[in-house]
């Protein structure tokens, strides 16, 4: 008779602490992608830094997600790491180090495409975060944002980025850009549309890294 | 005509049309006088008969909760002072058995040395040397005239030689007899050094139980006090309440603030015991909550501790335990108690090593020039505090019990106080409320005869006229 009430009674408690349990996720994962073609291959460095600053500030449990932007980037090839952090910080850390040795070895060897495809990387980016069941989701796009395809590649169509923020990041501008203005902000403008029509919670332009913090913010 | 307007009977002039519709209800008004006036009467008696019955309601209710907070006080104060006064009796009775108890033999050396004494000053007790048999016999001889007997002469010089060398002789034997008595009176110093000796130690013990007494003394007189449920009584017990929680208030907030640093020393080693990346709530991480619960548990066994030690008596059950459960209880919870220090000490240990490491990782990220490794000496000393405190807290914590004790006992005392105040408070707003209802029901029923003025002063003159015509006709009517 004890027995079962004993089992009995494990079994309310266990479902009483299970109810207690948030279930909502409280991890961040992001995902970054960094343009690797032409001359903004050069900015390959900088997009180191703020990797690395990533590493300082996620969390165990967190994922982090670098792949490249080139000619075709909807590809699981493209991504240079990825990992989800373990929920023992001990572990987390040593995680943390290996990340940061993929992408030194990424930025040492790092050479230009002919193309930019930012619209499939920003696809396979979409499919990564889902994946990962993440409460916060985030795409940095560390480029000029200026997409340019070959002839084969096809990505006029509507994409789905529900849920996920996207931060354009160190979008520099273009010679043509400083001829006329119009066509930065023009396209900047055409993006945004792109993204909000696409269903991202929020779409973002941050030039200054030190202002990443705000942005990477745990909600 | 606007909507406004539709009740003026002379249009555009409002002044004119309210006085010509005063005029038309005055005489219903004055019809009415009785019935407004019992109108508001009752009005009057509705509002303010309720809230004068639970202004009174209150006050006694506030009567019967300070009764009952007297009784609760007393109860309390006949129990501490009865605890307190027991103790002192313990105190005596163990000053009794310690000192007392060697009472006997103490009096048996004290007697033993007045004996000694008194043998010795027997001793030296001057005896007077025996008058010699030959005084007479030389007395006579002294009487036979020398002068001219050369024979006599020199036998009175023979005797003269013979008695003065048995003077010197006698003189010399009684001063060795004072010098044994001089040295039999030096070695009194001793004893008698000793006898005040032991005399001081009897007066200090009896001074002692003296004061001892006299404090039992007070303490029954407060029992007495308590007992014949006297306000001086009350009174000091409330005012020593109020003392006790503000003191244990302090103390338990500072016992707060190093709860708050026992949970930051064990709250990031706990996210790698039980992980860093799971929530309870929407801002509480599992790990915090773990930390917290080690916290509580230490403060429970701290708890447990002092009740199985009799220092607090919150929990009655620990306090009829038998010795020898009361005893393994304690080893219980002390065992526990030092197992969750020596956890604590160790995850401070941890928490330092996580530290290091992120700081490592965060430099290296930073890509910059890496600092100089610190003096190990110097590294050791933050993390051998660390884990000292770590050690010592949960022992800290431990002796919050004894003042969450009195700062439950007394917020007993201190909350009953403020709660019968706060009735009486509220009991003295619904009486003035009530009379307020009331005394603006009279306004309103003198402010309503002051509209109606006019019928009023003509039933006065008409019944004025009618008795001035009734007196007359009166006595015409008599004669």
């Amino acid at each position: 008779m004890i027995k079962p009430m004993l089992v009995a009674s494990l079994l309310a408690s266990a479902a009483v602490m299970s109810s207690c349990t948030d279930q909502r996720s409280h991890t961040q994962a992001v995902y970054m992608l960094v343009d690797t073609s032409g001359t903004y291959a050069q900015e390959v460095r900088k997009a180191q830094v703020i990797i690395n600053y990533l590493l300082g500030t996620l969390q165990p449990g967190d994922s982090l997600a670098v792949a490249r932007v080139k000619s075709r980037s909807f590809s699981e090839k493209d991504i240079i790491a990825k990992v989800t952090f373990d929920n023992q910080p001990s572990r987390a850390n040593v995680q943390k180090r290996a990340f940061k040795d993929k992408i030194d070895a990424f930025v040492k060897s790092v050479g230009g495409s002919a193309y930019t495809d930012i619209t499939g990387g920003l696809i396979q980016g979409a499919m990564f975060l889902n994946e990962t069941g993440a409460g916060t989701k985030t795409i940095l796009i560390f480029s000029d944002m200026q997409e340019e395809l070959d002839k084969a590649t096809i990505r006029d169509f509507p994409i789905k980025l529900q849920d996920i923020r996207v931060v354009a990041l160190n979008v520099v501008k273009l010679k043509t850009d400083n001829i006329d203005p119009r066509r930065y902000i023009g396209r900047l403008e055409a993006w945004q549309k792109r993204v909000v029509a696409a269903g991202a919670s929020e779409w973002r332009i941050v030039n200054d890294i030190e202002r990443l913090d705000a942005v990477l913010g745990r909600g | 005509m606007t909507s406004s307007q539709f009740w003026m009977i002379w249009p555009g002039n409002a002044m004119a049309s309210a006085l010509i519709l005063f005029a038309i209800a005055m005489p219903f008004l004055y019809a009415a006088r009785k019935v407004v006036h019992e109108l508001f009467r009752s009005i009057g008696h509705m509002i303010g008969g309720p809230l004068r019955l639970g202004a009174r309601w209150l006050f006694a209710t506030a009567r019967d909760m300070k009764e009952r907070n007297k009784a609760v006080l007393l109860a309390h104060g006949n129990e501490e002072v009865g605890q307190h006064i027991q103790r002192e009796f313990e105190r005596v009775g163990a000053l009794v058995t310690r000192d007392l108890e060697g009472y006997p033999a103490l009096q048996r050396k004290v007697l033993d040395e007045i004996t000694r004494v008194e043998e010795d000053y027997k001793k030296c007790g001057e005896v007077p040397p025996p008058p010699p048999d030959w005084v007479e016999a030389v007395s006579g001889i002294a009487k036979i005239k020398s002068e001219h007997s050369e024979m006599v002469k020199r036998i009175l010089e023979e005797i003269k030689r013979s008695v003065d060398s048995i003077h010197a002789k006698a003189l010399e034997e009684y001063r060795r007899a004072y010098q044994s008595r001089h040295k039999i009176l030096n070695g009194f110093m001793p004893f008698w050094r000793s006898l005040d000796k032991t005399m001081g130690q009897v007066d200090k013990k009896l001074t002692g139980l003296q004061d001892t007494s006299a404090r039992i003394d007070a303490q029954m007189e407060k029992y007495e006090q308590i007992n014949k449920k006297t306000d001086k009584a009350e009174h000091a017990l409330t005012v020593s309440a109020f003392t006790q929680f503000a003191i244990s208030a302090l103390v338990l907030m500072i016992a707060t603030g190093g709860a708050l640093i026992n949970f930051k020393l064990i709250a990031l080693p706990m996210s790698e015991m039980v992980g860093a990346g799971d929530y309870l709530t929407g801002g509480l991480r599992t790990s915090e909550v773990a930390a917290l619960v080690i916290i509580f548990v230490e403060a429970t066994m701290g708890l447990f501790l002092m009740e199985s030690l009799r220092i607090t008596h919150l929990f009655p059950r620990i306090a009829n335990l038998n010795e020898q459960m009361r005893r393994r209880m304690l080893w219980i919870s002390l065992t526990l108690l030092v197992t969750l220090a020596g956890i604590e000490a160790a995850l401070a240990l941890m928490r330092d090593m996580l530290i290091a490491d992120k700081q490592a990782l965060l430099q290296s990220l930073a890509s910059a020039q890496q600092a100089a490794p610190a003096d190990p000496l110097l590294a050791r000393i933050p993390t051998a505090g660390q884990m000292l405190l770590g050690f010592i807290l949960p022992f800290a914590l431990a002796f919050v019990a004894v003042p969450l004790e009195s700062f439950i006992y007394s917020a007993r005392t201190v909350g009953g106080a403020a709660l019968v105040m706060l009735v009486r408070v509220v009991a003295f707003v619904l009486r003035v409320l009530g009379n307020l209802v009331r005394q603006l029901c009279k306004v309103l029923t003198t402010l309503y005869d002051v509209t109606i003025v006019l019928p009023l002063l003509i039933e006065r003159v008409v019944k004025a006229t009618r008795g001035g015509a009734a007196g007359a006709s009166r006595p015409a009517r008599g004669t």
